[in-house]
């Protein structure tokens, strides 16, 4: 590459537009650096470390820069730099700060080496940023490997554990094969959008700005469509998304309670980052793009909700809920294409969503059970007697995720609703409203199990002193899930605050 | 902005702040808990009752009291407009007064865990008394779900007999009726061209620019299953006798009183004044099935034992009246159903509680099990047999039932004239199974199965404690009974204002 063609990129390197990803990089290296300056007893501060400086690494954003700092393309292109992207910086790092906390509860009692864990969520935090933010393929491709290779350490991180180890492999080999599919699509998108003899070909045909107006010249090549269904196909692996589910109930079901739940929330919002600008980039294709779409959304929806019907594990029927999710918000995308105001929804959407699982997945993490893999629904009974604190924190957050108002995740609902409306997807609506009586079903027999009295057969176990769950819930761990139960309940009643700010991003 | 318009924010908040607050109190003692829970109910009643002394429809929309307030979902063009009108403020002066019933029954229960009870309880209230004085559409339908969600959660933890299934089921059909009329809700924001949730702005944009007739067919279609299913429309109903029999009273009390009239309600404000024509085309259905609930459902009144299920059917059976006002789309009709939706939510609400009262003296519910309870009870023989009477609507103008009734038969005589034998038959029906109810139950020779019951519960009359909830009741089913003009002028005005409602005949049988 010609020196002025560097030059010309460096001067695009806008390192202060990227600080929050710098920051968790440098918080990341110093935690493995504490490690080993720290003596041993104070170990414990470490995890405490990491939290506390994603706190002010949050508030810094929150509160100084909301908006994101800069805007506009950097890094030559690399990275496109917009108030959406700072929003998905704000959930990813909530996200990573509540794993965090999940898995200092869930390391606290286990022979298994701590710092690492958290350091892996930083990187894969950062990764994500920065894959939310890409504007290149190659930048999406990197970050996202980042990321996924961070997932892989942290699924098997139980590593005496058979069945998170099962869970690694499973994800490794599935992890590996949607990101070759990814790559393939690519770099048969690469492929056609460089060939010099047809319109529109350019030399940086990766850029997704390039791309689009490749595609806009030619807007039926066959060569272009396969790498659009198979770069698509790879992004539903990343979300969960109908015929590509199949990893889901297995690994998290393996994999430790925090890393199920950053599966869930962050690794999910993820490829629903990238699949808003991908559906952006693809807009010329909207003829194949859209029914392509509205088939996933919908088979989505109703595998996820009847899945999850006969499911008594609770981490298998969490993820099985979560691809009914990946369904709802897949209805926001379509409807993204047409109505401009659907990108609020999807946000306001996965907000909800970040609330009402950190509500859930901090009462699993509080649940005593030896071997967390086989919590299942009959370790819920009574719930709301021995704790009743958890108790509510359960019924709001599954309320919230059920879609019941006046949660905020009937908010996130309705407003995905009223876009797909207008943007005229009917039917993915009447599958949306068959999906949500469905889920009621499954969602309200797990509240069922925690409230309503259960007959239960008087055997020998009864006699056994059982542990009570909540007995870890510290100061923090209360602080926690009333932030989330607080937030889940006042998001639903008034929606200014967040709203604001999403409209505003 | 009305100088008293905050009046109906604090009926609404202050039940939720009570239901906050009951959780706090809890360890001083039952009396705390009691006397916070009942005073969430009977604060909102004070200023509901204040409202309805001073209600004037002067602002814009025929509405009274109306205030604004953005939480912001300006981006679908909701916010929280609230105010009374003609129709809605008996509704919601009947929701205060039921719910008030209620909550007194309630915090004299035997309830386990009496705060998280009344919690449940008060913050339905809340809910019931948000729909009726929402004038914002998306709210009416938010409130609605804000009562809904204790029901279920009071059912399953405070229920009686298969609550497990019941709650279960009732969520699910619920939740569907929920989803669809909110479809139905969702078509009317859009397609109106109107960008707005607000039913004044609503009302304008489509009264200038009616929707199309396919729009209004399936709008229409929406909201009428939606709130059908909400409402027990046959055959549709089959949560109702289930739920009702295994909810706790007061949660009956307030769910076939209060919350079920939020369908119809919705019919007669909403759907019916902005889609007419769905109304038009959707005539026949709505017709047939509501004879279904009248016949149909009377027969097995009749075959039924069991008293509290008597009574959920019996409400399920009146609903087809209610529909059956609907579709006459005039003024009277109408206008006879928001009556009779008042008048049957003292009703049954009534005769839920004192069929829970007839349960704590015989042990059960089953009819063949009691007699001759009027010698031991002649009070609350006294109370159930007016409650049975208002619920038939026969005996002549001396409770509000009959009004709501007459009217409706009037109107649906001008809808199809071969209708009133239906109707009518459908009188005799609830006067068989209404009257059996009451011989059997308070008269004759007592069995010797309610023999064997008396060895275990000493059989009192009802004790004033439990009789302030049923004269609440009953003095205000009687004051409207006797002066329903009350009710009517304000009602009859914001009826007239609807230039969809058939004007030919209205609301005057009272003068």
């Amino acid at each position: 590459m010609p020196v002025d063609t560097l030059q010309q990129i460096a001067e695009t390197n806008s390192w202060g537009s990227i600080y929050p990803e710098l920051i968790l990089g440098i918080l990341a290296l110093a935690l493995l650096a504490l490690e080993v300056v720290l003596p041993k007893f104070a170990h414990g501060l470490i995890p405490r470390i990491a939290i506390i400086g994603q706190l002010v690494l949050l508030g810094y954003i929150l509160f100084v820069d909301p908006t994101g700092c800069c805007s506009g393309e950097a890094f030559g292109g690399m990275l496109l730099l917009s108030p959406a992207g700072q929003a998905f910086r704000v959930f990813f790092l909530a996200s990573s700060i509540f794993v965090s906390y999940l898995g200092m509860v869930s390391l606290a009692n286990k022979q298994l080496p701590r710092i690492e864990f958290f350091h892996i969520t930083l990187v894969i935090t950062g990764a994500l940023m920065l894959l939310a933010q890409a504007n290149h393929f190659v930048m999406l491709f990197v970050a996202l490997e980042t990321a996924t290779v961070g997932f892989y350490v942290l699924v098997s991180y139980f590593r005496n554990n058979v069945l998170s180890l099962e869970a690694g492999l499973k994800y490794l080999i599935m992890g590996a094969l949607s990101s070759s599919i990814l790559l393939f699509g690519i770099v048969l998108l690469y492929g056609a959008a460089s060939n010099p003899a047809l319109a529109g070909s350019s030399v940086d045909s990766l850029n997704f700005a390039n791309l689009k107006v490749f595609l806009q010249a030619n807007p039926t090549d066959v060569m272009a469509l396969m790498g659009m269904l198979l770069v698509i196909s790879g992004v539903a692996f990343k979300i969960g998304a109908f015929p590509f589910q199949i990893w889901i109930p297995d690994v998290y079901q393996g994999a430790p309670v925090p890393t199920t739940a950053f599966l869930s929330i962050a690794s999910k919002a993820a490829g629903f980052a990238m699949l808003i600008s991908l559906v952006n980039v693809f807009e010329p294709l909207t003829d194949w793009l859209t029914p392509l779409l509205v088939g996933i959304a919908a088979l989505t929806i109703l595998f996820g909700n009847f899945g999850a019907l006969t499911q008594r594990n609770v981490k298998r029927l969490i993820g099985l809920s979560g691809v009914s999710h990946a369904g709802f918000l897949l209805i926001g995308v379509v409807a993204s294409m047409s109505v401009e105001w659907a990108l609020t929804a999807i946000l306001f959407y996965l907000f909800a969503y970040l609330l009402a699982s950190a509500a859930v997945f901090g009462v699993m993490v509080h649940m005593p059970k030896e071997d967390e893999a086989e919590l299942s629904l009959d370790d819920f009974a009574d719930l709301s007697k021995k704790n009743g604190f958890l108790g509510l924190a359960l019924a709001i957050g599954i309320g919230s995720l059920a879609g019941i108002p006046p949660l905020a995740g009937f908010i996130g609902k309705l407003l995905i609703f009223v876009a797909a409306f207008e943007a005229e997807l009917y039917g993915l609506l009447a599958v949306a409203v068959i999906g949500v009586v469905v889920s009621i079903y499954y969602y309200f027999g797990w509240l069922k199990y925690a409230f309503f009295e259960i007959w239960k057969f008087n055997d020998d176990e009864e006699d056994r002193e059982e542990p009570v769950p909540g007995a870890s819930l510290g100061l923090f761990g209360k602080l926690t899930l009333l932030l989330a139960i607080i937030g889940t309940a006042l998001l639903g009643f008034y929606q200014s605050p967040l709203g604001n700010w999403l409209a505003g991003s | 902005m009305n100088e008293f318009s905050s009046l109906i924010q604090f009926s609404i908040a202050i039940p939720i702040v009570c239901a906050f607050l009951t959780l706090f109190v809890k360890n001083w003692g039952r009396p705390a808990v009691q006397i916070l829970g009942v005073a969430g109910f009977a604060i909102p009643t004070i200023l509901a009752l204040l409202l309805w002394l001073w209600y004037d429809p002067s602002e814009p929309g025929g509405y009274a009291f109306v205030s604004n307030f953005d939480t912001g979902l300006g981006i679908i063009g909701a916010s929280l407009h609230l105010g009374l009108n003609g129709l809605s403020l008996p509704l919601f002066v009947m929701a205060s007064v039921v719910g008030l019933a209620a909550g007194i029954f309630a915090a004299q229960s035997k309830a386990e865990n009496l705060h998280r009870y009344l919690f449940c309880l008060l913050i339905m209230q809340s809910g019931l008394l948000g729909v009726f004085s929402s004038i914002d559409v998306f709210y009416f339908y938010f409130f609605h779900e804000l009562a809904l969600i204790p029901t279920f959660i009071m059912i399953g933890v405070w229920g009686g007999r298969e609550r497990n299934y019941a709650a279960m089921k009732v969520t699910i059909y619920l939740t569907l009726g929920a989803m669809l009329s909110l479809i139905g809700l969702i078509v009317l924001y859009s397609k109106s061209g109107a960008d707005s949730f607000d039913l004044i702005t609503l009302k304008e944009t489509l009264a200038a620019q009616p929707l199309s007739e396919s729009v209004q067919r399936y709008a229409f279609g929406l909201l009428l299953f939606g709130f059908g299913i909400l409402v027990s429309l046959w055959p549709f109903h089959t949560w109702a006798p289930l739920g009702y029999g295994a909810a706790p009273s007061s949660v009956a009390m307030l769910h076939a009183g209060v919350l079920k009239k939020f369908g119809l309600y919705g019919l007669v404000q909403i759907a019916a004044p902005l889609l007419p024509q769905g109304v038009g085309l959707w005539e026949d259905w709505i017709i047939w099935l509501a004879l279904g609930n009248v016949l149909v459902i009377g027969f097995i009144c009749i075959a039924q034992r069991d008293l509290k299920q008597l009574i959920g059917y019996s409400s399920v059976m009146h609903m087809g009246y209610a529909f059956l006002g609907v579709a006459a789309m005039s003024a009277l009709g109408a206008g006879g159903v928001v009556i009779m939706m008042v008048a049957h939510g003292l009703t049954v609400a009534l005769l839920f509680q004192l069929t829970t009262l007839i349960h704590h003296r015989a042990g059960t519910f089953e009819m063949d099990e009691m007699g001759g309870l009027a010698k031991k009870a002649p009070v609350l023989a006294a109370f159930f047999v007016c409650a049975m009477m208002a619920s038939i609507g026969l005996p002549g103008p001396g409770l509000a039932n009959f009004w709501g009734e007459l009217s409706i038969f009037l109107a649906v005589y001008d809808l199809r004239n071969w209708l009133i034998f239906a109707v009518v038959a459908g009188i005799v029906i609830s006067a068989i199974y209404g009257l059996r109810a009451i011989a059997r139950v308070f008269f004759g020779e007592e069995t010797e199965a309610f023999q064997e019951a008396q060895k275990e519960i000493a059989v009192k009359d009802i004790t004033w404690a439990e009789r302030t909830p049923a004269l609440i009741l009953i003095v205000v089913l009687v004051f409207i009974g006797l002066f329903p003009k009350t009710i009517t002028t304000s009602l009859n005005d914001a009826l007239r204002s609807e230039p969809v409602y058939s004007q030919t005949a209205s609301l005057e049988i009272d003068e």
